[in-house]
């Protein structure tokens, strides 16, 4: 059985397995499910109020009227949610690959490009869970995008959580030990967060700094948050999604590249501190 | 089974590996025939679990090549894996998973149908005694029958090869023997080759074949009692404790 050559049908059958067993386990952490919600809530609640005052929106798109500045965060708080996830499922793999787990997926008999592949896309489709939790206490906090948005708001937010999966990913492979993961959320994530427009609209950007603006407007996540901002009223923006597309197709395939299952062991033989 | 009896399962062929400046293979070479037992026997830091690493692909090898049923692992990894099932050394099942789908899960990553796993879970499950207890987690079960869960799940996909790095260790002597001979009887039976990597050599029979590991190089290989007369010790007992000590 296991000698045939293994058809279309087992690629499916393996991103299915990979799936259901990250869904498994995304049940059983309903805490880490509640905490990763508190964290978007607060920005919402507590700095969107203090900022409302501060700030006003004018009319961009996709918005046609003025919108209060919770309204305008939402779609920032949603990149938020990606990004730490897409940072959270890579440590889980480091982590994986240290306990066995990583090892028992890489005796899968099929590539391993479409394992690693699995796994980013499994890790993508579990934070819409948060994703639309988020949206329906958002909702309740009057922050009420057409019925089309909540439809069309789900391919852009896996396309974003997959090319921030990927970004991890690639990140593990790249750091030398475990610990160094802490300085990458500073020098990665905060950066990546602060440096687009999930806080601030880019011409608010632009009025403090030019070349703030422009660090923010080739920052890939400010695409991603422009495609969700987009996405949520209804609207397509190519760029957007051009940026968004092709930054996920090219950190997915590097982090392919440079996967190694070997590094792990290598520290440890070597006498390097552990993972 | 594909093949013919005469060609080996495992061809290994001046594999040599270094970490860094560390060489832990140098040169090592010996087949595993197809349907035998073969005992991977050496002290702690032999090079066991980096040969290990090696067969299941999760290092390179700085040269040399493994050839599995005659498939390159280098140049065809998918057609190798595809008949190899793996326990490797440290626990890899998921504790708050439960038995049926720690199995589902492994089936997947093998490309089984949902069908097949069902099939092959409750059949292997079955065979260990476990199936009765297939919807509980894992942590609830005991380090014994986490072992068999273990082998159960890499048999699932009926391979050819069943390798075990160290998969006794941890476990009481009683648990231990019944692996032991649970292993054994899989090669007799079904015609498994099984790699059974320890470095305890009192739960092997004397007449078992043997490759012994030292210090990254093979030291002999061969049945286990005739290894032992030829490197001028009483049993293999002394044999392996022979191998712990520092070279002259």
């Amino acid at each position: 059985m296991s000698h045939a050559k293994l058809g279309l049908a087992s690629y499916w059958y393996c991103f299915r397995g990979v799936l259901l067993r990250e869904l498994q386990r995304f049940l059983q952490q309903r805490t880490r499910f509640l905490s990763s919600l508190v964290r978007p809530l607060l920005w919402l609640v507590v700095f969107a109020a203090g900022f409302r005052a501060a700030l006003g929106i004018a009319i961009i798109p996709p918005y046609e009227t003025y919108i209060t500045y919770e309204v305008y965060i939402v779609p920032g708080l949603i990149g938020i949610i990606i990004l730490f996830n897409g940072m959270q499922s890579s440590l889980s793999m480091v982590y994986d690959r240290e306990m066995g787990s990583m090892r028992v997926l890489l005796t899968s008999p099929l590539p391993r490009g479409w394992l690693l592949l699995c796994k980013l896309l499994a890790g993508a489709i579990v934070s819409l869970f948060q994703v639309y939790a988020f949206l329906l206490v958002a909702r309740l906090l009057d922050v009420t995008p057409p019925a089309i948005g909540y439809l069309a708001v789900l391919p852009a937010t896996v396309l974003g959580a997959l090319m921030l999966g990927a970004l991890g990913l690639l990140l593990s492979s790249l750091i030398k030990q475990l610990e160094n993961f802490a300085g990458v959320m500073n020098f990665v994530v905060f950066p990546l967060f602060f440096l687009s427009s999930a806080l601030y609209p880019l011409w608010k950007m632009r009025e403090a700094s030019e070349w703030i603006y422009w660090i923010c407007a080739v920052n890939p996540f400010t695409h991603a948050v422009e495609l969700i901002r987009f996405a949520l009223y209804g609207q397509w923006n190519s760029m957007a999604f051009s940026v968004t597309a092709g930054t996920a197709t090219l950190l997915t395939l590097g982090a392919i590249a440079g996967f190694d299952p070997g590094r792990g062991i290598l520290r440890r033989k070597t006498g390097g501190k552990p993972g | 089974m594909s093949q013919s009896n005469t060609s080996p399962a495992v061809s290994i062929e001046q594999l040599c590996h270094h970490y860094g400046q560390r060489k832990a293979l140098i040169d090592v070479s010996f087949d595993i025939p197809t349907g035998t037992f073969l005992a991977l026997l050496g002290p702690n830091g032999a090079g066991k679990t980096t040969l290990f690493s090696l067969l299941t692909r999760l290092l390179r090898p700085s040269s040399g090549s493994i050839r599995v049923f005659g498939a390159d692992l280098a140049r065809s990894p998918g057609a190798a894996l595809a008949r190899m099932g793996v326990v490797f050394q440290q626990p890899t099942l998921d504790l708050d998973l439960t038995l049926r789908q720690n199995l589902a899960y492994h089936g997947a990553i093998q490309g089984l149908s949902p069908k097949q796993v069902k099939r092959r879970s409750q059949a292997e499950l079955e065979r260990f005694g476990l199936w009765a207890r297939c919807d509980e987690r894992v942590r609830d079960l005991n380090g014994g029958h986490r072992r068999r869960v273990e082998i159960a799940r890499a048999l699932l996909h009926e391979p050819d090869l069943l390798l075990l790095d160290e998969a006794s260790a941890g476990l009481d002597l009683e648990s231990r023997t019944h692996l032991y001979q649970h292993v054994r009887n899989l090669c007799r039976d079904e015609g498994k080759t099984v790699l059974w990597t320890t470095h305890l050599v009192e739960e092997l029979d004397a007449n078992e074949l043997a490759v012994l590991l030292r210090r990254g190089r093979v030291k002999g290989q061969g049945e286990l009692s005739a290894l032992a007369a030829a490197q001028g010790h009483g049993d293999a007992n002394a044999l392996v404790l022979s191998l712990s000590e520092p070279a002259p």
